[in-house]
């Protein structure tokens, strides 16, 4: 590894650095982070996981959230440093090689997204309800979603993906 | 063989899946901010906290000398390239940075190119500006008033604040109306300033190689092609040494249309550093800097006949435009095409006035999913109709019925001039009715009123002029408003086909396929959609207004078409008959005389490339531009019905039901999502979305706290109806525009349905967006309650 700077007569500025372990869709890592950065530039541009979005700086679009050990979180509001020791999952994490999660085949089969810019984000605010209540109501999945702003959609169709996704996993648990 | 099943290969009609959905789904999106140059820079600018200020000096040098610290950008260094100040779509100009003085809060002052974002930022903040505060100015009246400060003080013919006077239509037929009316009918309204808040930023990479001369733009343009041109001219760069590349955009909306001075900084920054330079801009720049939308004042009046038959309509606008004149607009217009008004109603003379004026407030005035201000046009339509049918005393819906244009009489030339094309506005009406269960409703409502709860119904119609051109009457700095599409079948029978659109979310690498589908026959799977990069898109005006399937997705099927001609001709030849022996049916040419003797379309494309007729020029590709006869004319009608808590003012939707006639559907379910999503910004406009400012011209709605979105949780459902389908006459497939027509007919029926539910108390108008505030206000002192600006200490 390598980092260069300018040389400005020698005056370098000591930015200070902390060193953290974490996991990112299952991966260890360790990264070095600057202790002001936050947790969605960690996971853009020092993983280059380019799924998480930025849309507001203010923890209010959710174009940002991540799972952190399982619960939805705006990473635009956490800072790298704090997710020392956690597990991060991004939507990179949804699919495996083969077979797309059925959320993202429900978004897709209900037409839940046309710019796709808050889709990851919802769909991962969508999988910490549905492995919370595999049965939600239309009311629970509004409830659950409404940290997330879509200005494309209305909503209307994603909420029917989230259904269409429950009902799915609902149908696979019961084959299995 | 038999003929194709269009919807199983993705034809017209077919409900297919989207395309683009693979790689959103994914995370694999291509966003400008997701894109990564060798030895990228970034660009951070430092704004104005200012509405109104003399700069007495900027003091760069603390952020010089940060490390990693690239350059610094001020006005006074822009001026040395002639790049101070650009032009406007609308013969105006703009500041990229300030160099005399500040004229809105947001306004770019400096930036900073670093090797990180985050030092970029900490640069900004080191620059030392000193400002001298000026009296603001937050609204027209504010600025036609004596004294008032010239805002654009640069301009050495602007004495005032006036930017223009304009007028439309027939001023002594309006007056005779008038003075042979039973009953004129008043309404004044302000429709708030909006900001189109895409969730996505705008951003650009600007990319210059001293090498190769040329320059390379990612960014969020919804119209490439105009950028390049405006690149060209204003940094005087050879247009063929420029690239604008559009990749995916997260929501546009109309945001994405203008020039902005980020933009600028950015193509400069990087030919200076010859090193790519990268700008993402922050909500809060988003919000306060770049194309606000509407802050228009309407003050109009109805010439009615005791039996409700209108007889004319005068309007006069009082549009707010901000420091900058820099409507994205046709050039004939000066309001955009509010003289659209009335379009769907049959009255013999109309007037329109209209005046611009220049406030200490972010300029834009850009079409917020609508066609040129038709939303404020449709808007006012709707709430003077309920005013007028109320003051009457006839019922809303027969008031609406009796005025249409009727089927019979189109193409009907409206009072403002407009051709409109087609339509079944009763028949659309009656589905609503029916869907709604107005008797019904209007039962349960008087009955509710017994007992003290407010339930109320509100009507909205509107038809929109969609797509344009044509050429003749509408044009962007003279450059003419047509469009492209060029189509390349291969060997194999695959194709692609590009268009001077730009989707940003309407799904056009699905819906375009599904065009050439239906014209030959290849299966939409096998055919790739590509926009936004100027060195391999045919030229086009962009995606905006509702106008790509008008006119973009009317080149598509004309480029479809001519590669038919050839393929016919390649056909003939295979089958080794004369032309006209040849006929077509989907996918396949076959003889008449022998219609089993026939040859696929991918036969014919592989002939074009191993087996064409002597004399014949290889390959199947082709080009077409399109200008349309006229705009598109759909037609809507939205019923709302809410119920009014008259102890807070709080309403809500009890249901809400869309009738929509855009003629033929391309993708039903694209269709059907280009709705629910304009409903909700109706919703969202109507009941807690706008931008306001403080009597210092701060802006209130600067993030997404203050700026209030609705989210699933307040977003009501809606019922959606297609019963109706009235294909436009000119179009080749019979397509009209959809994108905007709930976004623009929506507003008026929510608020239609809250003064309906305030019957009785007098109350004529409260102010867009409905806060619960105003409308107790409206309910307990019994009066109209305006929104405009500066803000009200309730809000």
């Amino acid at each position: 590894m390598t980092i260069v700077y300018d040389d400005h007569e020698g005056q370098i500025t000591d930015v200070p650095v902390r060193r953290i372990r974490f996991t990112v869709n299952g991966e260890k890592k360790i990264a070095e982070v600057e202790p002001r950065l936050l947790l969605a530039h960690l996971i853009r541009r020092g993983l280059g996981l380019t799924g998480t979005h930025m849309g507001c700086d203010t923890t209010n679009c959710g174009a940002c959230t991540v799972l952190v050990d399982g619960r939805p979180v705006k990473s635009c509001t956490m800072l790298a440093v704090q997710a020392d020791g956690h597990e991060i999952s991004t939507v990179e994490g949804l699919a495996s090689a083969s077979e797309l999660h059925p959320l993202q085949e429900g978004f897709r089969e209900e037409h839940g997204l046309q710019c796709g810019f808050c889709t990851p984000g919802m769909m991962l605010a969508a999988k910490a309800l549905l492995d919370e209540n595999p049965d939600p109501s239309e009311e629970d999945v509004r409830w659950a979603l409404s940290g997330n702003l879509c200005r494309c959609t209305g909503y209307q169709n994603i909420v029917k993906s989230v259904l269409w996704a429950a009902a799915k996993l609902r149908a696979e648990a019961g084959e299995a | 063989m038999s003929a194709l099943d269009e919807i199983k290969i993705g034809g017209l009609g077919a409900s297919r899946k989207r395309v683009e959905d693979s790689r959103f789904i994914r995370g694999k999106g291509n966003y400008t901010d997701d894109i990564t140059l060798p030895g990228m820079l970034h660009m951070e600018i430092l704004r104005s906290p200012l509405a109104h200020a003399r700069i007495k000096s900027i003091d760069t040098s603390k952020a010089w000398d940060i490390p990693g610290v690239h350059l610094v950008l001020t006005g006074e260094m822009m001026a040395t390239r002639n790049l101070a100040w650009m032009p406007t779509l609308s013969y105006d100009t703009q500041a990229v940075l300030a160099t005399d003085k500040v004229r809105f809060q947001g306004q770019e002052v400096a930036c900073v190119i670093a090797d990180d974002p985050y030092i970029a930022k900490d640069a900004c903040e080191a620059i030392d500006v000193d400002y001298e505060p000026l009296p603001v100015i937050v609204n027209p009246r504010q600025a036609v008033a004596d004294g008032a400060p010239v805002i654009r003080d640069d301009k050495e013919s602007q004495t005032g604040n006036v930017i223009y006077d304009w007028e439309v239509g027939d001023k002594a037929g309006t007056d005779r109306a008038f003075e042979q009316a039973d009953l004129v009918s008043k309404l004044q309204l302000h429709y708030p300033r909006s900001h189109p808040s895409p969730i996505e930023c705008c951003g650009s990479i600007a990319d210059f190689n001293r090498a190769t001369s040329k320059l390379t733009v990612y960014m969020t343009t919804q119209a490439p092609h105009i950028i390049r041109a405006a690149v060209a001219l204003v940094a005087e760069l050879p247009e063929h040494m420029i690239r604008i590349i559009s990749p995916d955009i997260g929501g546009g909306f109309g945001n994405k249309v203008p020039v902005y001075p980020g933009y600028v900084c950015s193509i400069l920054a990087s030919i200076l550093l010859e090193r790519p330079v990268k700008w993402i801009e922050d909500k809060s720049g988003n919000l306060i800097s770049t194309g606000f939308a509407r802050d228009v004042y309407l003050d109009g009046e109805m010439a009615l006949r005791r039996d409700g038959k209108i007889l004319g309509v005068r309007i006069h606008t009082d549009a707010d435009h901000g420091a900058f004149f820099s409507d994205a607009q046709p050039s004939k217009f000066k309001i955009g095409l509010m003289h659209s008004a009335f379009a769907a109603y049959d009255i013999p003379a109309a007037h329109l006035t209209a005046r611009g004026t220049y406030t200490n407030k972010a300029p834009g005035g850009v079409a917020y999913r609508c066609s040129f201000r038709v939303t404020e046009a449709m808007f006012f339509q709707e709430r003077m109709v309920q005013a007028a049918a109320d003051d009457l005393g006839m019922d809303q819906a027969e008031f609406r019925r009796m005025n249409f244009v009727r089927d019979e009489d189109f193409p009907h030339r409206t009072p403002f001039g407009f051709l409109t094309d087609s339509g079944q506005y009763a028949k659309c009406l009656d589905v609503g009715l029916k869907a709604i269960d107005y008797e019904e409703f209007r039962r349960e409502q008087a009955e509710a009123r017994k007992r003290g709860r407010l339930l109320g119904l509100g009507i909205s119609t509107m038809t929109e002029p969609l797509g344009a051109g044509n050429s003749r009457e509408y044009d962007i700095l003279g450059i003419k408003m047509f469009d492209s599409a060029e189509l390349k079948v291969h060997m194999t029978g695959k194709a692609i086909v590009r268009t001077g659109a730009k989707t940003q979310g309407q799904g056009h690498e699905t819906t375009w396929a599904q065009i050439v589908s239906h014209e030959l026959g290849i299966p939409a799977d096998d055919i790739v959609v590509e926009e936004g990069d100027t060195d391999t898109a045919p030229f086009g005006m962009g995606t905006y207004a509702s106008r790509s399937t008008p006119v973009a997705g009317a080149a598509v099927a004309m480029v479809s078409r001519k590669i038919r001609a050839k393929a016919r001709k390649l056909a003939a030849h295979l089958l080794e008959v004369s032309e006209e022996d040849v006929e077509w049916e989907l996918g396949r040419f076959y003889v008449r005389s022998a219609p089993d003797r026939g040859v696929t379309i991918q036969e014919c494309a592989m002939a074009a490339y191993s087996n064409m007729p002597d004399g014949m020029e290889p390959g199947l590709e082709n080009t077409a531009y399109y200008d349309p006869p006229n705009l598109t004319w759909p037609f809507a009608v939205y019923i709302v019905t809410v119920e009014v808590d008259p102890e807070t003012g709080v309403w809500d939707v009890l249901k809400m039901v869309a009738v929509d006639d855009c003629g033929v559907r391309i993708n039903p379910m694209i269709v059907e999502g280009q709705i629910m999503g304009g409903l909700t910004e109706a919703y969202a406009m109507a009941n807690m979305q706008f931008i306001t400012f403080d009597a210092d011209g701060n802006c209130v709605g600067s993030n997404y706290m203050d700026y209030l979105l609705p989210s699933a949780w307040e977003t009501p459902g809606f019922e959606l109806h297609s019963e109706v389908v009235t294909p436009c006459p000119h179009h080749p497939i019979g397509a009209k525009g959809i994108g905007e027509c709930a976004a623009v007919g929506g507003p008026a029926a929510f608020v239609n349905a809250v003064i309906d539910a305030l019957g009785g108390t007098g109350v004529r108008n409260i102010d867009m967006p409905l806060l619960p505030d105003r409308v107790w206000e409206a309910i307990t002192y019994r009066r109209d309650v305006s929104g405009a600006p500066p803000v009200r200490a309730d809000d």
